[in-house]
């Protein structure tokens, strides 16, 4: 009996274990940032989870022979690694978000739920996506099954986390860790993707945050804040 | 077909850097210009598929798309010019109204360029483009209702849309198992091997496709920006963002659907749709009742026209079929057309509010009674389009045997129409009440006189439309720029209720079987 299993649960290749373990490092950054109270810290952990996939995708490209993706990881890794934080913290700054007027430099009250609830909810969206995902058989050429199962729970924890969080600097973040999750999927099941539509991708990201910054600053100037507890107005 | 994307690049271009007059002058050439390229597109479409560049691509159904988009995009443009001067130099700083002119060319292009690629990843950025110019401008109207509704609308839709990516990619997954892993996500290549794709991750690709671009569309459960963003909004761009926008992101679905349907079978993509069409039309047709915004209600009554759509869809019958790329014309002619006629309502009396609006047939002599007719056309009225539309829409439901589908369609848009209706009358209708409301400048009496003394219906109309706005030299302008646009859509609605060019049975014909409906 012990014979059967042996044969059929193989231990994991040095690949997959460590595609594995970038994935997990991914999720766990995303879980990271319900924990954080302070806006500075969340663009921190964002640009790690971002590092962490452009790492992943080099180890990709190095084992499966795409020569595309070290250009893909090149480039992700200077937009998302350098270039959105900084203009993200640059637009925190602007508006003395970050550093200047310690009021709007802590956002821990901005959970909608408490923390350790909302990290609860999370767990239990992430099984949820794991779980499901599995479920469905689906298979990829280049990386283990198991890191598809939790890009897909990556997405669904980002969701969580634009709901319970009531500042616009969490929900934009959330909207970027979506992205990431996605890249993560992206990654695993399509790593042969043009390169030109990646790059496509990219530009759009880069055009969506500085959108997303403006928007800020517009809602910054009118509400004197950046909780969206007050937009209530538009209802029915 | 490269003219038609470079032009209303150019045309943001000139807003940006020129002075306002030029750029209007711009706006509107280059709105009129794209719609006649269109026009001239269309009967080559009809005919065979336009490949270019290997990424471009117009076949039949995305003609159609794109036939709504000009359409809007030209009467937009004109309307524009009446909606802006009006605005006054107190109102909109010159930078604001000059961003606002280059974001419409840009909005423009982009749900242009939308239906005019091939590839599922292109048509994926060209949607995220509209996302955030469109987000820009709900916002420029700089008011704190403009800012959340801007807010509300960037995160929901793009959260939708990072679903639609997902969607892209499990189609990308789903392909390269039979293409390999280096291909072009073309849906043609995709639905030439089609029987072969793995079963549950285009049954994945679907549903996160729905979802996602469901959200843009307006589908019920994710449709919770649209009335907010519809209603603050700039009247212009609420136009383009209702009659276009929303069917550009149902023309994604569509190539989504094509696949699955190719793939896994026809019921599954159909329940799906189904299920989402049928929660918005039920849901939006109660909101239509005691709404009390007016552009509210129209942004409503366009999710009620989504789920219609999407009903329509899932009947398959082809003459279901070619009635909903009807109906997605002449949504977009009527919808326009309501929502320009309400601009004017709003500019008008200085509210948005149902109850503050009142007399409106009497203060306006053209707007009122064009507004009345996109309002009966909305509600599928017998001489326009929208009617000749959802009859094929329903007599397909009743020929595939979707009787329960049939009936529910047929129940909820009566009410929709009752709900819409009421309110409608009652801001046409009723008489203005004496003495006049607070925020009506008193021009409008000296208009009304005007009228009463019966002098030309256009005198009147000049002095009326200039409303709020107080500067005599720039009367005159403002009111035949927003009437023309309307009373075109008007003409367009009848003509495509009363008897539809043959080149459009031609184009709706083969759209149909590149949906996989059969013959007609």
């Amino acid at each position: 009996m012990s014979g059967v299993v042996a044969a059929t649960v193989a231990a994991p290749s040095a690949l997959s274990g460590g595609a594995n373990v970038i994935a997990v490092g991914v999720l766990l950054a995303e879980f990271g940032m319900f924990r954080q109270a302070l806006l500075r810290d969340q663009v921190r952990l964002y640009a790690v989870q971002s590092a962490l996939i452009s790492v992943l995708a080099v180890v990709v490209a190095a084992t499966r022979h795409l020569p595309d993706l070290y250009a893909l990881a090149a480039l992700s890794f200077a937009l998302k690694t350098v270039i959105v934080p900084i203009v993200l913290r640059r637009m925190l700054r602007g508006i003395g978000a970050i550093g200047g007027d310690p009021r709007w430099s802590d956002i821990a009250g901005s959970h909608a739920l408490s923390v350790a609830s909302a990290v609860l909810i999370a767990i239990a969206v992430a099984a949820f996506g794991f779980f499901t995902v599995a479920a469905l058989g689906l298979t990829s050429p280049v990386l283990p099954d198991t890191a598809l199962s939790i890009s897909v729970a990556v997405v669904l924890v980002s969701f969580v986390l634009m709901i319970v969080r009531r500042d616009v600097i969490s929900q934009a973040i959330g909207f970027l860790s979506l992205e990431n999750g996605v890249s993560l999927t992206a990654l695993v099941v399509a790593a042969g993707l043009p390169l030109i539509l990646e790059i496509a991708f990219l530009f759009d990201l880069l055009v969506a945050v500085v959108v997303f910054g403006l928007l800020i600053r517009v809602h910054h100037g009118r509400a004197e804040s950046m909780s969206t507890a007050e937009l209530t107005s538009l209802q029915g | 077909m490269l003219l038609l994307l470079a032009l209303p690049l150019a045309a943001a271009l000139i807003c940006l850097r020129a002075p306002r007059v030029v750029g209007q002058t711009a706006t509107a050439v280059s709105g009129a210009a794209s719609f006649a390229l269109v026009l001239v597109l269309v009967p080559a479409a009809a005919r065979h598929d336009i490949g270019y560049l290997r990424v471009l691509h117009v076949d039949a159904l995305s003609a159609v798309f794109m036939l709504a988009t000009g359409f809007l995009y030209a009467a937009v443009a004109v309307y524009a010019i009446g909606y802006l001067s009006g605005e006054g130099a107190g109102r909109a700083p010159d930078r604001r109204t000059r961003l606002l002119w280059a974001g419409l060319n840009l909005f423009a292009w982009a749900m242009l360029a939308a239906p005019m690629t091939s590839n599922l990843a292109l048509l994926w950025v060209a949607i995220e483009v509209t996302t955030v110019i469109s987000a820009l401008l709900v916002a420029v109207e700089d008011t704190d209702g403009a800012a959340e509704a801007a807010w509300k609308y960037v995160l929901l839709a793009s959260a939708g849309l990072g679903l639609a990516l997902l969607a892209t990619i499990f189609a990308y997954y789903a392909g390269a198992h039979v293409l390999g892993q280096s291909y072009d996500l073309g849906f043609p290549q995709l639905l030439a091997v089609a029987t072969r794709l793995p079963h549950a991750a285009v049954e994945l690709m679907f549903v996160l496709a729905v979802l996602g671009f469901g959200t843009k569309m307006g589908l019920v459960p994710v449709h919770t920006w649209l009335p907010d963003a519809h209603s603050e909004a700039p009247t212009p761009v609420s136009a383009l963002l209702s009659g276009s926008l929303l069917a550009v992101s149902f023309y994604a679905i569509l190539r989504f659907y094509r696949v699955t349907e190719a793939a896994v079978g026809p019921t599954f993509p159909r329940n799906v749709l189904l299920v989402f069409g049928a929660a918005s039309l039920m849901l939006s047709m109660l909101y239509l009742f005691g709404q009390r915004d007016v552009k509210r209600l129209l942004a409503y009554s366009s999710v009620e026209h989504m789920g219609i759509l999407a009903i329509g869809v899932s009947f398959g019958a082809p003459a279901a079929l070619a009635g909903v790329l009807l109906h997605v014309l002449a949504h977009a002619a009527a919808k326009g057309n309501a929502f320009m006629g309400a601009g004017v309502l709003v500019r008008k009396l200085g509210s948005k509010q149902i109850s503050a609006i009142r007399g409106g047939l009497d203060l306006l002599p053209w707007s009122g009674p064009l507004f009345l007719l996109a309002v009966f056309a909305l509600g599928a009225m017998p001489p326009f389009g929208l009617f000749r539309s959802e009859f094929e829409i329903v007599a397909g439901g009743l020929s595939s045997r979707s009787y329960a589908a049939a009936a529910i369609l047929i129940v909820a848009v009566t009410a929709a129409f009752l709900g819409l209706a009421a309110s409608v009358t009652r801001m046409l209708m009723l008489p203005l009440p004496l003495p006049k409301p607070a925020p009506v400048p008193d021009r409008i009496p000296a208009a009304a006189a005007a009228r009463a003394e019966g002098s030309g219906a256009l005198q009147s109309d000049i002095h009326m439309e200039t409303g709020t706005t107080a500067p005599v030299p720039a009367r005159g302008e403002p009111s035949v720029w927003m009437v023309v646009p309307v009373a075109v859509g008007a003409v367009a609605l009848i003509w495509l209720g009363v008897h539809p060019p043959a080149v459009l049975d031609e184009l709706f014909s083969r759209a149909v079987a590149l949906l996989g409906g059969g013959a007609l």
